[in-house]
């Protein structure tokens, strides 16, 4: 579907290609520059929540790329039939199908892990990341493109929590992926209890932030 | 550019519909599988009793081969037909929603662990336990010996305890198997369950108390509450039992 839509826009014109420099940017920008956690600050609720292990948060990653990227395509396809004084609404039913289906089927086949996230899957409908680009990107441009701006917005929040729970397992933990690093090394650890408390998100989530603030020089207005 | 009314309430309609529809579709087709997962997750956690469950455990045909579920009431009598007179299936009662039943009220699943070469003969008893943690809903599988005075093992679940705190009950292996060989009978023969002690110091105990838990006091307060009232309940079933001494019932 979506790359006959591309490539029929690429006939058309005959002049932007499949991944010309601003499409790129589309995928590229929410990595660094305009990060839905970092910059724009988010979707940090789910990003506290979640980020105990890493295994949860690979899941949570994916639905929330899914979720981003159909509910921007489906609202694109039909951005030009929505009516305006109940587009938020529309968007909203959009979202909730997209969540309710991943929560859907995580239930059917990874009911453990459905257990964990349960609540968390049916709470991306709330994550303004999702809401927000549907409103500010889909709404305006074409399905291709809006099918990379999910995807790039989806791997910037992917990469943040990632990240997050990453040292929030090991110091927390002490274990990668359920791997238990230090008993394996036969090092002795003792864990941190502050890392598995929401505070060490927020304390991560910060130093992630300066780093990132350091290296590109963004300054808030 | 303002649609009329019209349109709008036309839009919303198809919308609906269509969400609806694809949802109601998508439950449809998954709901057998849905079913297998639950019950899958209920019997490896009764199961989780007794014996550590790895993910290549074919947990449907072990439950199916070594256990024997049935469900009992407060007085220890045997309930085989609801109100309706339809049949109760001890992997179908809620016990959540008995929780919220006056004690005595209380439909009580009880699940036998027979053993593997002699079926007749009963390994363990293993009872489900509901009750309040700290924030939310704690619940337990206890495992009882033949006699119903030892534990042979618990399995602990939690809605949302504190992480790495009191979530421990559910993720570290430590708390389940301090309960190990305790025992839930004094020696004047009175019931007085096994109590979480305040503090974590790993000092041996007596036979009626484990080791608590650092900083989660009050979901182990839960957690002993929880199966002093549910062992309480069954009290009745186990004396039966043991008069007929018959390991039936």
């Amino acid at each position: 579907m979506s790359t006959e839509v591309a490539a029929e826009k690429v006939v058309e014109k005959k002049s932007e290609e499949l991944f010309s420099k601003r499409r790129k940017k589309l995928i590229s920008d929410p990595l660094n520059e305009d990060n839905p956690i970092t910059i724009q600050v988010l979707g940090i609720c789910s990003a506290l929540a979640i980020t105990i292990k890493m295994e949860p948060t690979i899941i949570m990653s994916l639905a929330v790329i899914f979720t981003m990227v159909f509910s921007n395509l489906l609202i694109s396809l039909i951005r030009n039939y929505v009516p305006n004084r109940i587009r938020i609404i529309v968007q909203l039913a959009v979202v909730a199908l997209f969540v309710t289906l991943v929560s859907e089927f995580l239930k059917a086949f990874n009911y453990p892990m459905y257990k964990v996230l349960g609540a968390f899957v049916g709470l991306i409908i709330t994550n303004c990341i999702v809401m927000g680009r549907l409103e500010a990107f889909a709404m305006g441009n074409k399905p291709y493109d809006s099918i990379l701006d999910g995807l790039g917005s989806g791997l910037g929040y992917a990469w943040i929590i990632l990240a997050v729970a990453f040292f929030r397992e090991f110091l927390g933990s002490g274990s990668i992926l359920n791997f238990k690093v230090f008993e394996a090394l036969n090092i002795p650890y003792v864990n941190n209890g502050l890392m598995v408390d929401s505070i060490g998100a927020f304390m991560i989530l910060a130093i992630i932030i300066w780093i990132q603030r350091t290296k590109t020089g963004y300054v808030e207005q | 550019m303002r649609q009329s009314n019209s349109y709008i309430i036309i839009f919303t309609l198809i919308t609906t519909v269509f969400v609806g529809g694809t949802l109601a579709v998508t439950s449809i087709l998954l709901g057998p599988r849905q079913a297998i997962s639950i019950e899958y997750d209920t019997k490896s956690q009764i199961l989780g009793a007794v014996m550590t469950i790895t993910e290549d455990d074919d947990v449907l045909g072990i439950y199916d081969k070594r256990i024997v579920s049935f469900v009992v009431n407060s007085k220890g009598e045997l309930i085989e037909k609801d109100e309706k007179g339809q049949p109760i299936v001890a992997e179908k009662v809620d016990v959540s929603k008995n929780f919220k039943l006056a004690p005595e009220d209380r439909l009580l699943p009880v699940f036998k662990y027979v053993n593997e070469s002699d079926p007749s003969k009963v390994d363990a008893y293993i009872l489900p336990t509901y009750g309040n943690g700290l924030w939310n809903r704690v619940w337990a599988f206890i495992a009882l010996d033949a006699n119903f005075e030892t534990v042979k093992g618990i399995s602990f679940g939690h809605l949302q305890e504190t992480p790495g705190l009191g979530a421990r009950i559910s993720e570290d292996p430590v708390i389940s198997e301090r309960y190990v060989g305790k025992k839930i009978y004094n020696e004047k023969g009175e019931l007085v369950s096994v109590d979480m002690v305040k503090g974590e110091k790993g000092q041996p105990l007596d036979p009626h108390h484990v080791d608590g838990m650092s900083g989660a006091t009050m979901t182990g307060n839960g957690v002993n509450d929880m199966l002093k009232q549910y062992l309480n309940s069954y009290e009745a079933y186990f004396e039966k039992v043991k008069s007929q001494n018959v390991a039936g019932l």
